[in-house]
């Protein structure tokens, strides 16, 4: 204790000024290099008539021209768009509402949320096999129903080209309004109970306070639920795969199974590089404006 | 009713009131049963004789249980012309996961406090620049990673996993340490800095041990992703040290013979336990750390 | 020469592999495949077994799932990390899109040293070289062209195994009115191919077969014959049960076994289940060929990477020799369900379908009525393969017109060409 306490400090706010910077490199040179180096890779490719094994010459646009003129390339984007919208639209909706109901002082609330939460934990590759038997109308609920004595009973959406990519929706569902609901739950405890109480005394009913007070003020956690379901339906692919592997034909086909299937079956690497592009500027547009939002909120 | 209750928004004042909490717990109760339907088709099959799964319907409860299944699944069930169940795979998984979590988790712990706790010029723009890295779709990587491995010399290797794992789990476990340092009032780390400890002082002494539930949600989060990975498994292992994930694939995707599905329920159900365990003990943890502060937007 | 090659066959034939004197030396291989269950596994087994026997170290990477599509990724990873595996499990123009990249190796010493080119069918030896050097060894011959068939059911409606399309039609009507399914089907894309090139066989003839599914002549693509072709799929699509959509084939060859359906269009593995349930074959099922007078040929094999290293090269060497000999085509294409890739190897220990399928394909060697299978990647590359498929399966799947299917099939392939 020989030096006084401002020589300490200058010494340390020396090494303090760079030490931040030393110890962040390292895991921004990793990002750099493993997704901006790889999606530069990526870009390239597309360029490039690359079919079984990455080929380096210059192809110009080609692989774009021709993976617009794929009809399977439409009806992938068809499904994501149905698949994205009705998936973030059941998983918003079913989580805020169980969170809200398991805000109400449920006696057995641990439990519930456990059981809510638990399908976060599971790939479809361990429940895949599973859903396919729940789903299948002869061997699932459909002859259950059946062999319950309610001989009319239909649910054979799994074996139906128009009905097929909702059983997407309700697995994938199944799957993450947990999380959903955990977030929602969080939100909703860490708003002051005086607020509550207020709205109360107000005689605004529970309706009108959740909708009107309480709801509005978990912005944040909208929006973070939002990226998190917006890229989750983008990169939906184990799920697929697991249900319907894309059929009855290529009705279930979305660009991440497009994408996987031209790349490493058809041994189409310049066409499947294309399509990973156009996934990739899809996935900037939603996330590149989140992000500028959320920087801009943390600098204040 | 009890004086807890009474907190609750819909209180239980009169018949209406009654009603509206009896349908509460008919809602609840419903949509329990849509989540626990896989799992109860999977644990009822497993522990049912083949001939049984073969007359029943899928929810019928079996007549005779039998855990020869599972035993077959976990140390005799044949994975390609190696017949010893999933055993060896789980140890693989373990030997994968535990490093790639600690790696990924303690690389994101001190980076979300370097970038909130030590502002520098452009550390939001570099922490931006790293959270892209979370939505990028897996399949694009694969080639390009599976080249680097190569000149790495760690193609098909554990520590190449480990690698892989750690290097995309950085996004993730970066934006729920520094949410959760955000919250972190900066007067204490500023007090600390007066009293003259430094950056890894302040780090170890004051801002890890006020963080268990930021490191809860990120191990979580890490473990089950991991855990459940495939996609990683396949393209950068070879046959022995392959994770469960593509041994349960193996073992139940089978291209020919009689479908053994009691067997192969039991061994998905093993690939399962450790995330389920994980969150049946820590879920509790795991929405405590969302509320604090984990998630906030 | 060709009697030593008997008395081989003999020798192996009794059973275990033993150690040749052509290979002593051990070698190590790793093996990339996907057969990891059934008589699939069983058979790999025995190539382990044998291969061990022989003093070398057998790696196995078994990656299951979609037909090999998943160890296919793994390849593709494995190869661009400069790690490939010794062998792959790899078939049909596959062979010479790795073998363009120069990622595999030249085998063409031991075949020739054994004389593969005098024992092989020669549109099957074509597919296992690249520029006239063998570069994979194949391990059977599958038939894909089958019609299995439940007589009891048959018999109700007072029917025979039909040998045109139109007697298939007019039989499945009969059993139709009957209350029976007259086809058993998975849906999946692979089978609806396959039942698609059946069908082209039987209403084009080996000829069209040739031009349409393996050179990709458009005119023929474009023809009558195509749309007929189309036609029959959709008369077919009404002879299948509401359920078969994403079935796996060993599901609908069960429903054959039970006499829910009647018949199944499915390549000669079908046997294999037929026959672990304990069924005779000729009284409990029928095995017969599918209208077109022809055999459309399969064929797994194996192809050896490039790689470095004298005890792994060695272990190719090996490796390939062993797959061709007479002992391993007998043991394993009995657990498998083909039959071998060996002309010469004798059919005494195989069932009365195996015999007929090798009396066929010698019959269609002679006639050239031998064409391979373009449904399981024997004829074109996998990217033609993959549009042939989305165009059959989109129009089984849907009310597409037999034209539109036509125009969309021209379109694809123009497209992937």
């Amino acid at each position: 204790m020989a030096r006084t306490a401002t020589d300490l400090v200058t010494r340390l706010k020396r090494v303090d000024l760079w030490l931040p910077k030393v110890v962040v490199a390292p895991s921004f040179a990793l990002s750099l290099f493993f997704v901006y180096g790889f999606i530069a890779w990526t870009v390239y490719i597309s360029f490039t008539k690359s079919r079984v094994m990455p080929r380096y010459e210059f192809a110009g646009l080609i692989q774009y021209i021709r993976l617009w003129e794929t009809p399977r390339w439409y009806v992938a984007l068809e499904n994501l768009v149905i698949f994205g919208v009705l998936f973030m639209a059941f998983c918003m909706a079913i989580g805020i509402l169980l969170a809200i109901m398991l805000d109400q002082r449920i006696r057995a609330e641990g439990v519930l949320r456990t059981i809510y939460l638990y399908p976060m934990a599971l790939s479809f590759i361990v429940t895949g096999t599973a859903w396919k038997w729940i789903l299948n109308p002869t061997l699932g609920i459909e002859k259950l129903m059946h062999d319950m004595g309610w001989e009319s009973f239909q649910f054979d959406w799994l074996v139906d080209r128009e009905m097929a990519i909702y059983t997407i929706v309700i697995a994938s569902v199944w799957q993450s309004s947990g999380y959903v609901m955990a977030l929602f739950l969080a939100g909703l405890r860490s708003i002051d109970d005086e607020i509550i109480k207020a709205a109360a005394v107000d005689g605004a009913g529970p309706i009108r306070t959740y909708v009107g007070i309480i709801l509005p003020m978990l912005r944040p956690v909208f929006l973070s639920a939002f990226i998190t379901l917006m890229h989750l339906a983008i990169k939906s692919y184990d799920l697929v795969v697991a249900l319907t592997a894309g059929g009855p034909g290529i009705a279930t086909d979305v660009p991440a199974t497009f994408m996987y299937s031209y790349a490493f079956q058809r041994s189409e690497l310049g066409l499947a590089a294309a399509s990973a592009v156009m996934m990739l500027i899809t996935i900037m547009a939603v996330v590149v404006p989140y992000l500028y939002s959320e920087l801009r909120a943390g600098r204040k | 009713m009890s004086a807890r209750q009474v907190h609750g928004i819909v209180r239980p004042k009169s018949a209406a009131a009654t009603f509206l909490r009896l349908l509460l717990f008919a809602v609840l109760g419903l949509f329990v049963l849509y989540y626990l339907m896989p799992l109860i088709v999977m644990a009822i099959t497993a522990v049912k004789p083949l001939d049984e799964i073969r007359t029943g319907t899928l929810l019928s409860l079996p007549k005779d249980v039998t855990f020869e299944p599972t035993l077959r699944a976990w140390d005799s069930a044949c994975v390609g012309v190696r017949c010893e169940g999933l055993k060896p795979y789980v140890w693989n998984s373990i030997a994968m996961v535990i490093p790639a979590v600690v790696f990924s988790t303690l690389l994101g712990a001190i980076n979300g406090y370097a970038l909130t706790k030590w502002r520098f010029r452009g550390a939001d723009v570099i922490f931006g620049l790293m959270l892209f890295g979370a939505f990028i779709p897996f399949q694009v990587v694969l080639l390009p990673m599976a080249r680097t491995l190569g000149v790495l010399g760690l193609a098909g290797t554990v520590p190449g996993l480990v690698l892989v794992h750690t290097v995309y789990g950085l996004a993730f476990t970066t934006l729920f340490f520094r949410n959760f340092f955000v919250g972190v009032a900066d007067g204490i780390v500023q007090a600390a800095k007066v009293d003259g400890a430094g950056f890894f002082g302040i780090f170890f002494r004051i801002v890890l041990p006020m963080a268990p539930p930021a490191i809860v949600v990120t191990v979580i989060w890490q473990f089950t992703q991991i855990w459940n990975d495939f996609l990683f498994g396949i393209a950068f292992t070879v046959g022995d040290s392959n994770p469960v994930t593509v041994a349960l694939n193996n073992l139940v995707a089978s291209s020919t013979g009689v479908k053994e599905y009691n067997v192969d329920m039991a061994a998905a159900i093993i690939a399962a336990i450790p995330t389920l365990i994980v969150y049946v003990f820590a879920g509790k943890y795991f929405i405590r750390g969302l509320s604090a502060g984990a998630v906030k937007g | 020469m060709r009697r030593f090659k008997k008395g081989m066959a003999l020798a192996f034939g009794l059973g275990l592999l033993m150690a040749s004197s052509a290979a002593q030396a051990g070698g190590t291989v790793e093996v990339l495949h996907w057969w990891t269950s059934g008589g699939e596994a069983k058979a790999v087994g025995e190539l382990k077994k044998s291969f061990e026997d022989q003093g070398g170290t057998w790696i196995d990477s078994p990656i299951a799932g979609g037909g090999g599509d998943a160890a296919m990724t793994a390849l593709r990873a494995r190869v661009v990390a400069g790690n490939p595996p010794t062998a792959v499990q790899l078939k049909g123009p596959g062979i010479q899109e790795w073998a363009v990249e120069g990622a595999v190796a030249d085998i063409d010493d031991v075949a020739m040293a054994e004389d593969w080119d005098s024992v092989l069918p020669p549109v099957l030896a074509e597919i296992m070289k690249y520029e006239g050097k063998y570069v994979a060894a194949p391990v059977n011959i599958h038939r894909v062209d089958w019609l299995w068939a439940n007589p009891e059911v048959l018999a109700k409606v007072g029917a025979d195994v039909p040998s045109t399309w139109d007697e298939f039609n007019a039989t499945a009507e009969k059993l139709k009115a009957a209350g029976i399914t007259p086809l058993a089907h998975g849906g999946q894309p692979w089978q609806d191919a396959t039942v698609f090139e059946v069908v082209a066989l039987g209403l084009g003839g080996a000829d069209f077969y040739r031009k349409a599914l393996v050179d990709l002549d458009m005119e023929a693509l474009k023809s009558d014959t195509m749309v007929k072709v189309f036609d029959q799929m959709r008369t077919l699509r009404g002879y299948v049960d509401p359920g078969f959509s994403g079935r796996d084939w060993n599901l609908a060859t069960a429903m054959v076994m039970n006499g829910e359906a009647a018949f199944q269009i499915m390549g000669d593995w079908a046997k294999g289940e037929f026959l672990a349930a304990g069924k005779v074959p000729g009284e409990d099922f029928l095995c017969a060929p599918a209208p077109g007078n022809a055999f459309i040929l399969n064929s797994d094999s194996f192809v050896m990477f490039e790689v470095s290293g004298a005890e792994r090269i060695e272990g190719q060497k090996v490796l390939a020799s062993l797959i061709m000999s007479p002992g391993f085509q007998e043991t394993f294409n009995l657990a498998k369900g083909s039959i071998p890739a060996r002309v010469d190897v004798a059919l005494d220990a195989f069932d009365d379908c195996a015999k007929k399928s090798h009396e066929d394909l010698t019959a269609a060697m002679t006639g050239d009525s031998l064409v391979p299978s373009m449904a399981h990647e024997m004829a074109v590359p996998r990217s033609v393969r993959g549009e042939f498929l989305d165009v059959v399966t989109e129009h089984f799947n849907s009310d597409m017109t037999s034209q539109e299917a036509v125009e969309r099939l021209v379109a694809a392939i123009q497209r992937a060409m």
